[in-house]
């Protein structure tokens, strides 16, 4: 039987009331969002607070909204949520791809967009879509808010630029014309994490040729955006052998681990497939050619 | 620590540590055994009840989580003395073999129920892709919960007597 190790439990009642508490607690006390990373890691004893603080009341902070250029989502925002959003869908498909992957239906209900990035597990399939997407986190602390990008926010496996005594309120995707995005996640089963994903966000300038163009891969050793295989498409008209060198680039580019899910030569295969479809798929969604 | 909550309709308050875990608490504090408890690894869903209506593993959520909340478990699907159309569609089509997944397959299927009266097969099989049933009866599962779409509350009960008839 799993259990966690004691600890004491408190519910934050705002977000600046959770900020005070983990300020007055200090880095023994975490935050629960859904619990479906922290309540695991607890069991195994892999992670042991003093004190649990529970965000789940603030219910304000469960939002998707639109606001100009911006679509904002709310830290506590539900993975079950992201995935029925018809506006999400419409401006950001690689959001909707992506969850229907991530974990089971059961899981979804509970697990939150704040949580994954958060955990910041390698093998986090919201990461990549924020890392593709260029999306900004907006962090509150005891001082106020802060706004940085997801090169910044992210430090490495399960670290991030969120303090201690600080919370990730906020994400906030930039909407841009003439522009779309695709995920793709091979898994060994349903609910399992990523054997390897890739996705892939593109905008089109008016005539016809790449104005910009991202790739992120997920579980195969690389956080940041593959600039070599982007270059390939950027400034062009997309064609078939740009796509598939540039997959051949993000093969190149990851430094996968062997482990149950698979050998190295495979993830790297699967790295530079799954780039290609993804870019072939976003290009096909920009383009208006496939839904 | 303090916690009160709605258990199948019923207020219960029990004094707990904040470290025990929602599928303990049904089971040892509240003697509801019908949640079930498996894997242990949020994997197998064996241990899925309802909060505020949304079908969640029980094995990670503290209790203290589901404090003021409504919680619903296999125990709470008959109703006077009625069983749902759910237990009523596992029973004509076989839908358990062991028994051991099926309280956490029941409340999924309820949930998906009563916000998707008519799901496809496919709706179906997705809802509960999230738990196992290690006699594999994942085919009849599907029947059964078919059936309990096919049988909505108001008929279940002429159903049943209809079969007792023929019997
Ligand atoms: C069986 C299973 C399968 C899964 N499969 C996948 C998968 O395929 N792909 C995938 O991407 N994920 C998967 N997950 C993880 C799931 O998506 C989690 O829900 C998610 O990673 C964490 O979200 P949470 O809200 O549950 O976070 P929690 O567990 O509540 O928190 C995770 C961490 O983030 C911190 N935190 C949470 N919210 C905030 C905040 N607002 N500010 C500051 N810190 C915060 C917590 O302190 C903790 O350290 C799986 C989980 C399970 C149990
Ligand atoms: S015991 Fe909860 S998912 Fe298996
Ligand atoms: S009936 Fe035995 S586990 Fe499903």
């Amino acid at each position: 039987m799993q259990i966690p190790a004691p600890f004491d439990y408190a519910r934050a009642t705002s977000v600046d009331d959770a900020v005070a508490l983990l300020t007055r607690y200090g880095e023994d006390a975490h935050v629960i969002a859904g619990g479906h990373s922290l309540l695991p890691m607890m069991k195994l004893r892999l992670a042991r607070p003093d004190w649990v603080i529970d965000i789940n009341d603030l219910h304000d902070l469960d939002y998707i909204r639109r606001d100009g250029d911006q679509l904002r989502i709310g830290a506590l925002t539900r993975h079950r949520t992201l995935l029925e959003s018809a506006e999400v869908l419409s401006l950001f498909p690689i959001v909707t791809d992506a969850e229907r992957v991530v974990a089971d239906p059961i899981v979804r209900n509970r697990g939150t967009i704040g949580g994954s990035l958060c955990q910041a597990d390698p093998a986090e399939d919201l990461s990549t879509v924020c890392t593709v997407l260029g999306a900004e986190a907006v962090i509150h602390g005891a001082a106020g808010d802060r706004t940085i990008g997801m090169e910044e926010f992210h430090r490495g496996p399960y670290e991030t630029a969120v303090a201690f005594n600080e919370l990730l309120t906020e994400v906030r995707l930039t909407i841009r014309p003439r522009s779309s995005s695709a995920y793709e996640k091979v898994e060994r089963r349903v609910g399992d994490w990523a054997v390897a994903a890739a996705g892939a966000a593109v905008t089109f300038a008016d005539d016809g040729t790449l104005d910009d163009v991202a790739i992120g891969v997920t579980a195969v050793g690389l956080v940041n955006r593959v600039a070599s295989a982007e270059a390939v498409l950027r400034g062009e008209k997309p064609s078939e052998s740009a796509i598939a060198e540039a997959g051949r680039l993000t093969g190149e580019a990851v430094d996968p681990d062997a482990d149950q899910r698979g050998s190295v030569e495979y993830k790297r295969h699967l790295a530079n497939e799954l780039t290609q479809r993804v870019l072939r798929r976003a290009i096909a969604r920009a383009q208006g050619l496939e839904a | 620590m303090h916690v009160t909550m709605t258990v199948n309709g019923d207020e219960v308050e029990r004094d707990i540590e904040p470290r025990v875990l929602l599928v303990h608490f049904l089971r040892e504090n509240l003697g509801l055994t019908g949640t079930h408890w498996g894997c242990d690894t949020s994997n197998c869903g064996t241990c899925v009840v309802q909060i505020d209506g949304e079908p969640v593993k029980s094995c990670t959520v503290l209790a203290a989580m589901a404090d003021g909340h409504a919680v619903r478990t296999v125990e709470g699907l008959e109703v006077a003395g009625t069983v749902d159309p759910i237990q009523q569609g596992f029973m004509e089509e076989h839908g358990l073999q062991c028994g051991f997944c099926t309280p956490g397959m029941m409340l999924t299927a309820r949930a998906l129920l009563d916000e998707n009266p008519h799901p496809s097969e496919g709706e179906i099989r997705e809802a509960i892709s999230g738990q196992i049933c290690r006699c594999t009866g994942y085919a009849t599962i599907v029947r059964s919960i078919q059936w309990a779409a096919d049988h909505p509350a108001e008929t279940a009960d002429s159903t049943l007597e209809d079969e007792d008839v023929k019997a």
